[in-house]
Parts: structure tokens; sequence; C-alpha cells
């Protein structure tokens, strides 16, 4: 099939970027979209023209590294699917795509497709974990989890951090990512101790990053490829509400 | 070249115990003044760095992705083997240890896989304490299944994403590291050379590849968990960005490169469907314990698989190897499904493929049982090929997936350059001419979180370190050596891009290397490797300049390693002339075309040693010795 790609391309972070219209014939319904863009970056450079700057790495809708607004979508038409797993039978031969990185305050652009992350990690490094230094650890069965517990831990852990969620939401909240993480630790029993302390200080954290404030609008559970639900946002709002509360009552349980 | 693989004398139960025990133990008040660099943020990284920092050390961890959470472990899909026994279906340690040894061909180091074993059961405690959450039964024990090739239930597993749940343990382990002020990370940065000052390893080379700016940064211990090379063969399973720079440059700065044509090829993936392939994606092994594989008895039988009559089709797998059935190993596996299509038996467009057929299970045990067990696996599949595996039986293909060469280490995980460690899939040991399924992220673990941080310690408090600063001539050297190479790649602005290098390479590797090789082919690929690198070296066309995000240089440089890296791997696969595990060798087979190993010549390790660019690198042995268990022919009939 032959489509038009519009691309959003800029050169370096404080560089002015612009749309660039680029013709992609010959494209194969069996490509996934990255082969796509592949095919037309081969051309570029053969063209002596610089390719398109993309984030990837699996190519298997899990280490959450691609990422791209696909006609105003996050990843692309598809529900539950992360760019690198669109395949182009999604599109019709003719078509018009525009292609844009994510646009958040909090992700500022480094080039082209490409965005700046960062902020995710820090999120995580501000309380996303159990302190389990190794060795030490109990036999593994020795706490029994229930299983209906695990698996709505799972479902929430699956996040992959890829920031679609970011991207879709009218706010650019980031509070899908921080509450899936929130409530994978917060279901099982190994993260309890540390569950308040952990939704105070993630959620302060996302504050101090440059993302919105959730108003609830559910753009975030769409885009998400791996489908995580607003229902965990609930759930992060009652940990940190307690947590908020805990803070007041004994300032030092929950910030030391 | 002298090989000292440091294993501990006495009994195998009691040698890691009493090596601990004899190992030197750094001052705890100390360990702030040491820095240790880990390349690698996968499991075997990420566990480490945050281990090391846990222990006191200053440590700078570095990974090519814009996050540490990104490494290629995050896509195991199967499960980590551990010998838990929680079924109560006879395993052991001594069982894992054994059938690791016998599934590696007999090629590993017995007292490695014993610890290895031994060390098994603390990570699945280790990642349970994290809030990994492992698949569990309704009465809230944990839940296993049988994998690859294995007669007991021991691989533990999260949905199909046990990489990810355990990589993301590790991941935030390291963050809580990094908040604590004990790991700096540097994310989107590379490896480009390792820093040899008087003999040891005292840092890297690095390019930050969002400025382009190249520097060196200095410690006292080098550590790499930078992953397999598969991706020399351009189309595998791994990520796109898995490479061999860091192993590579290590190797031409005098480290040893263990076994480095043992490939695995993994039975169960997509097979390819055109040229525009970028890579191929795995379907999880664990769908062999309830699919069915078979092909057509008939030559080129294009009917649909529906309209094959059973007693027209040909169960392969269940007819050669009864007893194992369709779980046979993945060597066997694999290079079954190539002799059915060899014989123009093969499915699909291509007629590259076999089927992998549901219909049995979902007919025993219902539609909803197996979505259950692979519902997200059969949607990646519906996802890529557009058919449903409900109702059509799926094809799968053999394609690469894991390398069990690396960098040669001895039992404390040091290469043959002292202070430069080697961990995960980047070593060559445990693993043998072979790996099982499930075992990877259970070594990349081990490695990480419970055998470096003791050995370095050793290597750190007997090492007695001189102070090095960045204005030493070597680092300046090396610094200035990667700095030409990077122009060079740039200046050149030929015609042909990275990857078509790349793909090119792939297939002589693929046609020669691949799943069976011969002295005809190898010796036809040692012509045209080094021919192809020297067109590489001519006309490859890197857009772009140095001091930017410049992908395509980044994937320059990895291709340019690849093209050296090539030629060692049909070097090493010509000078063994025997089959064992994946390494086939046509002309050593048993009359019914099983892999036939020559004990008598081939037990040992082929470590190869850098001997410039001029010259064939130097062959050097470590000779195996088995005193526990008998080798034997491996038989899964
Ligand atoms: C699709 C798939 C499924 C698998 N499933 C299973 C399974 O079910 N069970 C199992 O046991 N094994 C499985 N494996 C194998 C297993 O996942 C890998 O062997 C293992 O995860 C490797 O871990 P690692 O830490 O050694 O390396 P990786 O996870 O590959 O990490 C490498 C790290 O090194 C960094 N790096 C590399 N080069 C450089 C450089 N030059 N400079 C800076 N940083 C660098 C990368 O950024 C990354 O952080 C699977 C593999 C694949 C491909
Ligand atoms: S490339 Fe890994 S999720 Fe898309």
């Amino acid at each position: 099939m032959n489509l038009t790609l519009r691309v959003w391309r800029q050169s370096a972070p404080d560089a002015r970027g612009s749309i660039v219209n680029y013709e992609a014939n010959d494209i194969s319904p069996d490509m996934s979209f990255l082969e796509m863009l592949d095919v037309v970056n081969e051309r570029l450079t053969e063209r002596g023209e610089i390719p398109i700057a993309f984030d990837h790495d699996c190519r298997e809708g899990i280490c959450g590294s691609c990422g791209v607004m696909i006609n105003g979508a996050a990843h692309g038409p598809m529900r539950g699917t992360a760019t690198c797993q669109l395949h182009m039978r999604s599109f019709t031969d003719g078509d018009t795509i525009t292609v844009e990185p994510w646009r958040a305050r909090a992700f500022p652009v480094i080039k082209d497709l490409c965005v700046d992350r960062s902020a995710f990690d820090r999120i995580i490094a501000a309380g996303g974990y159990v302190s389990a230094n190794t060795g030490g650890a109990r036999d593994a069965n020795e706490i029994l989890i229930p299983k209906e517990n695990v698996d709505t831990a799972m479902d929430a852990a699956a996040c992959i951090g890829c920031g679609a969620c970011v991207a879709a939401c009218p706010n650019a909240s980031a509070s899908l990512f921080t509450a899936a993480k929130i409530t994978h630790l917060g279901l099982l029993p190994q993260g309890q101790p540390e569950r308040y302390r952990r939704a105070l200080r993630m959620v302060t954290r996302m504050d101090l990053e440059s993302f919105g404030g959730c108003t609830l609008f559910g753009e975030c559970q769409d885009a998400c490829p791996k489908e995580i639900s607003i229902d965990t946002i609930a759930r992060m709002n009652r940990d940190y509400l307690k947590a908020v509360m805990i803070a007041k009552a004994e300032p030092d349980s929950t910030t030391a | 070249m002298e090989l000292r693989s440091r294993v501990p004398t006495g009994p195998l139960e009691g040698k890691w115990e009493r090596h601990k025990f004899e190992m030197k133990l750094v001052n705890p008040a100390n360990k702030r003044k040491y820095t240790i660099l880990v390349v690698g943020s996968g499991l075997a990284g990420a566990s480490a760095a945050a281990t090391l920092s846990e222990l006191g050390y200053n440590v700078k961890c570095y990974c090519f992705q814009d996050s540490p959470r990104r490494a290629h472990s995050i896509a195991a899909q199967g499960g980590i083997n551990a010998a838990k026994n929680y079924q109560n279906d006879g395993d052991s340690i001594y069982r894992l240890f054994y059938d690791t040894v016998k599934g590696g061909d007999f090629r590993a180091r017995e007292a490695n896989v014993y610890r290895l074993a031994q060390i098994s059961v603390t990570i699945i405690d280790q990642c349970v304490a994290q809030g990994v959450p492992f698949a569990r039964e309704y009465g809230g024990l944990l839940s296993n299944r049988s994998f690859g090739g294995a007669q007991v239930s021991r691989t533990f597993y999260a949905r199909g994403q046990t990489g990810q749940q355990l990589l993301l343990g590790a991941y935030q382990a390291l963050e809580k590291e990094i908040a604590n002020g004990g790991v700096t990370m540097y994310p989107r940065t590379e490896m480009l050379d390792l820093i040899v000052v008087d003999g040891r390893a005292r840092g890297i080379v690095i390019r930050n590849e969002l400025t382009g700016k190249i520097e060196s940064h200095l410690g006292d211990a080098v550590v790499l968990g930078t992953g397999g090379y598969g991706n020399v063969f351009y189309l595998s399973t791994n990520a796109k960005g898995t490479n061999t720079t860091a192993i590579w440059r290590s190797y031409k700065r005098g480290a040893a490169f263990g076994n480095p044509c043992y490939t695995q090829i993994h039975p169960t993936c997509i097979p390819v469907s055109g040229d525009y392939q970028s890579k191929l994606t795995l379907m999880s092994e664990s769908l062999r314990n309830d699919g069915r594989v078979w092909v057509p008895k008939k030559q080129g039988d294009k009917r649909p698989p529906h309209e094959i009559p059973e007693a027209e089709r040909d169960y392969y797998l269940e007819r050669k190897y009864p007893s194992f059935g369709n779980l046979a190993p993945r060597d066997i596996s694999s290079r079954s499904a190539k002799e059915v299509c060899d014989e123009g038996r093969g499915v699909g467009e291509t007629a590259l493929g076999v089927y992998l057929d549901f219909a049995d299970a979902i007919k025993r045990l219902g539609e909803a049982s197996i979505r259950e067990r692979y519902g997200n696996l059969f949607e990646m599949y519906q996802r890529i090929t557009d058919e449903d595996p409900y109702k059509i039986p799926m094809r799968i293909y053999p394609a690469v997936h894991y390398t069990m060469g690396g960098l040669w280490v001895d039992y404390n995980l040091m290469s043959t350059i002292p202070g430069l460690h080697v961990i995960g899939e980047a070593n060559f040991s445990d693993h043998g001419a072979n790996r099982l399924g499930a075992s990877a992220l259970m070594q990349g673990l081990a490695d990480g979180y419970f055998v470096l941080p003791y050995t370095i310690g050793d290597y750190i408090a007997s090492a007695k370190l001189a102070p090095v600063t960045t204005d030493h001539p070597v680092v300046r050297s090396t610094e200035a050596d990667v700095t030409e190479r990077t122009k060079r790649l740039l200046a050149i602005k030929g015609k042909r891009t990275a990857a078509s290098f790349h793909r090119e390479l792939g297939k002589i590797m693929w046609d020669n290397c691949g799943m069976a090789r011969n002295e005809q082919g190898l010796k036809r690929a040692l012509k045209e490797i080094p021919a192809l690198r020297e067109e590489f070296w001519e006309n490859v066309n890197v857009p772009g300049a140095s001091a930017e995000l410049n992908q395509s240089l980044e994937h320059a440089g990895r291709v340019a390693d690849f093209l050296e890296l090539g030629e060692l791997m049909c070097l090493d696969a010509l000078h063994r002339t025997e089959s064992c595990g994946g390494h086939f060798r046509e002309e050593s087979q048993t009359p019914d075309g099983e892999a036939l190993r020559d004990d008598e010549h081939f037990t040992y390790v082929a470590a190869w040693e850098y001997a410039g660019p001029e010259s064939e690198p130097i062959l050097n042995k470590e000779r195996l010795i088995f005193e526990n268990v008998k080798l034997s022919q491996r038989s899964y009939k």
C-alpha cells in the first residue's frame, strides 16, 4: 500500500520542530508500524537525508521504549496495543498518517519522536519498591497470598512504563503510571510495611515533576497498551489520603 | 594465556560454602571508597548494581536504553527455574544440577552449575520478598509448571511476563539504591571500550547518546552484564539494540572469548514473513506443554491444516522421542523442524514452518483453560499473523534466541583480565553447549544477587590498586581510539546503510553457522565475512554527526563489531568438529541423525585470545573435568 506520512521533525531539544511530509510507498500490510518507519528511514538514508529518530527495543510490546502519537492517538488506533505491535493492516491504502512524539511538559522532546521520560524513574525511586535488601529473605512459600490478590496485583504490575497514559491525558497526568505501582505493591503482604510511606512519597514526587493533576477523564486507561484500569487511581487516592492523615498525626512515620 | 578456573577443591556440595568462607572480605567502612562500574541493567546488571550498593560500594551503572527498566531481560516470558521441590515431584538441587549439565551436553563446569542449582532456591525467596507477583494456587502457595525438557515442575512464572516482573523487582531495588545515593545511573550511555591499566580493568570509555560526548569513567573493578550477541544473525528473538560491543571490545583488550559458536536456536518462534522483517517473535516454549507439533506426511501438501486427516499427519516429535514428545529439548526440537522442512514438508507460504496445534488440548481442557494459560501469547500471535490460534494451528519455526558463548570467566566470574567481571548472558558459564528453558533468568540473578557481590569483594580486598586518573596515557589513548573510530564511521558516507550490511551478515551466519554447520559452509563464511567487513568500512553510509542523538551511528558501531565477531564464531564452529548441544556439525552425527559428541577430543572450553588485527586468534583450552556425573550420550527417546 501507499501512504503519506506527516512526521514531527525536531533536530534537538531546543530546536523548533515542524511536521514534514513523506511518501511511504510499497508498504506491506504485514509490516509492523516500526518496520514501516524502518523502511522509510532506509530510503531517507539512501537519499542522504537524516532518518527519523524514534525509541524502540523489544518490538514485542513489553519494554515500553516505543510510543508515538498516531493520528492523535497514543500508540495508534488499536486498543491494548503498543506502537511496535501495531500492524499496517490497521490502515488503508492511500491513508495519510500523522506521527508525533508524546506531548507533555514532563516529557520534553529530545529529537523527532524521542522524548525524555526519566521523570518516571524518579517516581519509582521515590518509593516504588519494597525495601528488601538481598539476602535474608524467608522461604517463598511461608507467606500465603490469595490467588485473587496476586492476579489483581499482576494486572497492575503489567505496566510497561511507556508513558502513553500521560500522552493521552488532557492534563498530562502521570496518575495511572504511579497508581499502577502503588496498587501492585499495596496488594501484596510484602508491600504493607511501606504502603503509606510509598503512596505519600510517590505522589509527592509525581507532583514535583511537571505532570498535571488527575480529573478522572479515563483517557489513560483507553490508551494503555496493557489496559490497566483507572480503579488503581482510586486505590492510590485512598492510600495517599490515609498517608497524609498518618503524616499529620505522626510526622516521623511516613517521611522518615 | 593461562586459564585458571579457580574451582575450589573438595566435595561438590560444599565448594561454594567453603569458598565463601575463604574469600577475603572488604572492611565495611572502606567499601564506600571503592568504585565499581556495572555495565548493563538487565537481570544480571541491575541485581548486581543494587546488591553492591546495599553492601556499601560506590556503584555506577550504565545502559543504552532510556531507562534501566527496559533491558532486554524484560522480554523473557516463560519462567525461572528453582529446585524448590514445592510440587513434591522428586526435584532436588542435585537433579537441577544434573539436568543442566546433561542439557548442556556435558560442556559446562560442574562446580559452577552446582552452585547455580544451590542458589536457585534463594532467588525465588528474594524475588517474592521484593513483591514479584509469581503465579499462585488458590490456597495461596506458589504455582509451578514444567518447562522446556524438564520432567519435573520447577519453573516459577508470572503469567507470560516472568522476565518483566523479575526485572522490575531488580530495577526497583536499583532505583531504591539510586535514591539512597549508592548508585549513579547513566542511561542512554554506551560503553565503547575497556580501559586496562597495568593488566587490570580500571575503567570504561563511554559515549553519551544524547550529546555524543565521549569520556572515560574509572573505578576499582568493571562488571559487564551486557547480554547476549544473538543479533549477529540480524534476525533473532533478541531486542533490537542487543549487541556484542562491550564484550567484543573487552576481548580485543585481552579477555578470552569462551565457546563463541554455541548458539541456541529456539524451536517456537513465529516464522519470517517478508524481507522487511526486523526481528522474530518468540512464542513461549510453555506452549509445548499443551500444543502438539506436526507437519503433513506428504511433501508439498498445500491443503489447509483442518483438511489434512489425522492419518496423514506426522507428529514427528512424539514419533521420534516418545518419552519427551513435544517437550524434547530446544536444540533437538529445532533441528527436527529444520529436517522436516528440508524434506519439503514445511507449512505456510514459505514452507519454512511447522504446526503447533492446540485442538486436542482445547477439546480436553476447554477453550477457557487454554485462554487462562496462554491468552496473552495467543493474542500476540494473532496480532502478528492475523490468524486465530484457537481455530487454526499456529505456525512456528526456529529462530536464534540465546548465546551460550561469551567472555570466559573463572569460578569467581572474573575474565582473563583481572578486575573485569562478566555476568548473565554475557559470560560463557553454566549452560555448556545448550541452555535449558527458564535457566537464563536463574543464572542472571544468581550471578548478580548472590555470586558476584561476594567474589568481587575478594578481588578488591586482594588487589593492591594504584590510583589512576583520566590523564593516564592508557586512558587517553583508549579514549582517542574511540573518538577516532567514531569519526571514521561518520566520514565514510558510502552508499549502503548499516542495516543492509547487518542483514547480509545475518544471512551468511544463518546459512553457514546456524542450526546445522559443516566444514564447507564455515570455510565459505570465513571468506565472505572479511570481504563484507572490508566493504562496510569503505561503503557504509552513516548519516548525521557525532555530537547529537544519532541512532544510525550507534547501529553502525554495533554492526562493525558483529562483522568481527561473526568470523570468530565461524572459526570456533569450524575447529569443533564434534556436535554438541546447539552446535551441530553435520559431519558428526549418529546413524539416526542425533548429535554425536567427541569427548575424547573436545571435552574442553574453547577460550579464544585476540592476537591483533593481522593474526588468527589463539585457541586456549580449559579442560572440563567431570567428577560427579558420568558423560553419556544424551537421549530423550
Ligand atoms: C524473547 C525472549 C524470551 C526469553 N524467555 C526466557 C525465559 O522464559 N526464561 C529464561 O530463563 N530466559 C529467557 N530468555 C533469556 C533471558 O531473557 C536472557 O538471557 C537474560 O534476560 C539476559 O539478561 P542479562 O542481564 O544478561 O542481559 P540483558 O537483559 O540483555 O541486559 C543487557 C544490559 O546491558 C546494557 N548494555 C548492552 N550493551 C551495552 C553497552 N555497550 N553499553 C552500555 N550498556 C550496554 C543494556 O542496556 C542492558 O541494560 C528469553 C530471551 C528472549 C529473547
Ligand atoms: S519496542 Fe518495546 S514496547 Fe514497543
